[in-house]
């Protein structure tokens, strides 16, 4: 996907010119179809924008489904508002395009019908929640969110 | 705290006494067990309260358990720290068919259970056995399929399905140990075990073990088969490959969702042919994409084991081609594959991140291919799972075409199998959903509201749909005069009286506190009308329902399927006529 790459390496110009005083600007955007580049389904790779952004400040708008556990301290940001299956009682159901948002200050969900924004430093890599057990790849911490 | 717990068991033993029984199921396998001969399983009595074993008497027709049994005998004390005794014997076996009456005692309290051990043929009636599995495919499902694929006029139909022409057919019961109404991993085990379990156990009886791999097992179709006979075993899905159904070939777990030990369990039982979804959990957690917890790279394991590895539908064909070829590992998509509907017409849902998925009927072909090259014969299993996966967020536009689509994969084996005489194929729903299909919806009918466009009786007519395509789809499936399909239970949600053609209906979501609200995404659909739910609040979406399913049977052997047959006896089916369990 070379335009994808392009698209990157402009977005990434555009930040390092824009975005760089103390974080006080809004930070660059993340669309849930920007995250995988899937060459097939064992050769997944993070794209390009992933992999630049990585370590910084990102925006992501979705929707908040809530962890499995009640006492979780994190919330899983979907692309579409989503049904987990109650039943089985595990993150094998949950689609690959997903991010943990770890909140900087515990706060209330939110309507789940209603899109976010989420913004935080961009983590990637496997990472199991150490309190639920919860499988990720990519995750917001210190993050916070607004309604859309 | 557990003074108490001690005294209450106690009490309840004391109970249980005056009633002269214990709990209903200490005894695994349990009463009116009917299997098969020869096969492994693990006997396990679970005492009521804290017994000293020197204290228990179990006899199996009045013989000691342990001596009939064989197998390694382990007395658990305290299990899994509870206050409970429970004896325990793996890998037990009865190689004599009868009926066997077990006893089991102790202090204030005894139990007896009989069980049903059946022998099979000494010469085997068919060489290869293809089991089709619809999951959650009902009535209406087929109905439909026949509808669209070809064409209902006048009400008569202009050809007939592949399954159609099955000869043998049976109405079959799927509830399980512990409901009426059961779950995938539950009513596969039945399939390839010939034992009944419980919702969300594969290959094991649920007791009261605390650890999901400690409970009872029994052992599977696809391990017999590797221990016993020469044969070739492989397992074909559009799920991923550790779901219920393809997992229930190879899996010992008390829990469907433990994918990363079904994967394992792949490796260790090295089913001949792999095809499915899920490669997730094959690839290391360092990989992306990845659902695994450690750095185990399972593709690297199978190709070790000298598996051919295939991702796409080339890379299939191309690996079944190769006349070497004996072993095979095809993971076409990270989780779950897309169904007919989505790759052949919408384009919707994953396809164009996953391009080049094989379609079900290209997985039974290149499966045929690999297996067949052993003289010895084979056993497939063939899945097309995304008929429930569909059905469950009332999608039922998306259930239908993966309904053809297995109806055109019973037609490659059909087809295959030809007038060889030593195939026989089954064609089986695992459960049922509560579906139906009531009329047409008519753009065209009078009125506003959308209910008001449901047609029933005269009023419903035919649908539209254009006419099939070759591969018998219909090429367009938001026609002004659609089928009318309803399903009897659901959440709350939006009925837009409408197919979803970007994605799989959602039609509830979690809220805050863990309760389902009606997805709003759907609301803003013109004429989108919001149904309050009929089940819990904790229910994201349609449930399986208890009712029958029908068997539908092909080649030799098949006219065992006829009446009312328990789902265990489709396992006694399949090992009756590959002679699995002959007379010693
Ligand atoms: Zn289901």
């Amino acid at each position: 996907m070379p335009w994808a790459r392009i698209a990157a390496a402009a977005f990434l110009a555009a930040i390092c010119l824009l975005a760089m005083p103390a974080g006080a600007a809004t930070p660059p955007r993340l669309g849930f179809s920007e995250l995988y580049v899937t060459r097939s389904a064992i050769d997944i790779g993070f794209s390009d924008k992933v992999k630049a952004l990585a370590g910084h400040d990102v925006a992501i708008k979705g929707y908040m489904a809530p962890p499995l556990k009640a006492e979780a301290r994190f919330f899983v940001l979907t692309r579409e508002p989503m049904a987990v299956c109650p039943f089985c009682s595990s993150d094998a159901d949950w689609p690959m395009d997903i991010i943990v948002v770890y909140l900087a200050d515990s706060a209330a969900p939110t309507d789940p019908n209603r899109p976010i924004v989420a913004r935080g430093r961009l983590e990637t890599g496997s990472w199991i929640d150490p309190d639920t057990g919860f499988v990720s790849q990519l995750r917001l911490r210190d993050a916070s969110f607004t309604a859309e | 705290m557990r003074i108490r717990t001690a005294l209450f068991g106690l009490a309840t033993a004391g109970i249980l006494f005056a009633g002269h029984s214990a709990h209903a199921q200490t005894i695994y396998p349990i009463d009116r067990a009917s299997f098969l001969a020869g096969t492994r399983f693990d006997f396990k009595v679970e005492f009521t309260g804290v017994v000293d074993q020197s204290a228990t008497k179990v006899t199996i027709n009045g013989r000691d358990a342990a001596a009939v049994l064989g197998g390694t005998v382990d007395y658990i004390a305290r299990e899994d720290g509870q206050d409970a005794s429970s004896l325990l014997i793996r890998g037990a076996t009865l190689p004599q068919p009868g009926s066997y009456t077990i006893a089991a005692e102790g202090p204030g309290q005894s139990r007896t259970v009989t069980w049903d051990v059946y022998g099979t043929p000494s010469t085997p009636r068919v060489k290869n056995v293809i089991l089709f599995i619809g999951d959650g495919m009902s009535v209406a499902h087929v109905t439909a399929a026949r509808i669209l694929s070809r064409q209902l006029v006048e009400g008569k139909y202009r050809g007939r399905l592949a399954i159609d022409d099955f000869p043998y057919n049976s109405m079959v019961g799927t509830s399980g140990v512990d409901s009426v109404a059961t779950d995938s991993a539950n009513s596969a085990h039945a399939y390839t075990t010939g034992h009944k379990s419980s919702v969300n156990a594969l290959g094991v009886y649920a007791s009261r073990a605390k650890d999901n791999l400690a409970h009872p097992r029994v052992e599977t179709i696809a391990e017999l088969l590797k221990r016993t006979t020469t044969k070739s075993v492989g397992v074909v899905t559009n799920t991923e490959i550790e779901d219920a159904t393809p997992a229930s070939m190879v899996a010992h777990t008390r829990r469907r969702s433990d994918y990363n030990v079904i994967v394992d369990q792949f490796l260790a039982l090295k089913p001949d042919v792999m095809m499915g979804g899920g490669a997730s959990n094959f690839v290391p957690k360092s990989a992306p994409g990845s659902r695994r917890t450690d750095e185990e790279d399972y593709l690297a394991k199978f190709r070790e084991a000298g598996y051919a590895v295939a991702a796409t539908a080339e890379e299939l064909n191309a690996a079944a081609a190769r006349p070497e070829t004996r072993r095979l590992l095809g993971l076409f998509h990270p989780r779950n594959m897309d169904g007919a509907l989505d790759r052949k017409i919408l384009k919707g849902s994953t396809v164009k991140q996953y391009p080049n998925q094989p379609d079900l009927t290209e997985q039974v072909k290149a499966g045929i291919d690999v297996l067949s090259r052993n003289p010895e014969g084979f056993f497939m299993m063939v899945e097309s799972g995304l008929i429930d996966k569909a059905t469950h967020p009332l999608d039922w536009e998306r259930a239908v075409y993966d309904t053809i689509m297995l109806d055109n994969a019973v037609k490659v084996a059909v087809d295959w199998a030809g007038n060889r005489e030593d195939t026989l194929i089954i064609v089986i729903p695992d459960h049922a959903h509560g579906i139906s299909i009531i009329g047409t919806i008519d753009d065209d009918l009078p009125g506003t509201e959308m209910r008001e466009k449901v047609g029933v009786y005269d009023k419903a007519r035919f649908p539209n749909y254009p006419a099939p395509n070759a591969e018998g789809y219909p090429e367009k499936v938001d026609v002004s005069r659609r089928l009318a399909v309803f399903v009897n239970n659901y959440p709350d949600y939006y009925e837009t009286f409408r197919p979803k053609l970007d994605a799989t209906n959602v039609p509830a979501i979690q809220g805050p506190d863990k309760k389902y609200v009606a997805n709003e995404k759907y609301k803003s659909v013109a004429g989108a009308m919001f149904r309050e739910g009929i089940l819990p609040r904790d229910a994201d979406q349609g449930v399986h329902s208890a009712d029958d399913v029908v068997a539908r049977g092909w080649g030799p052997g098949s006219e065992m399927l006829r009446g009312f047959i328990d789902n265990t006896y489709v396992f006694r089916i399949i090992a009756t006529n590959l002679a699995l369990g002959p007379a010693k």
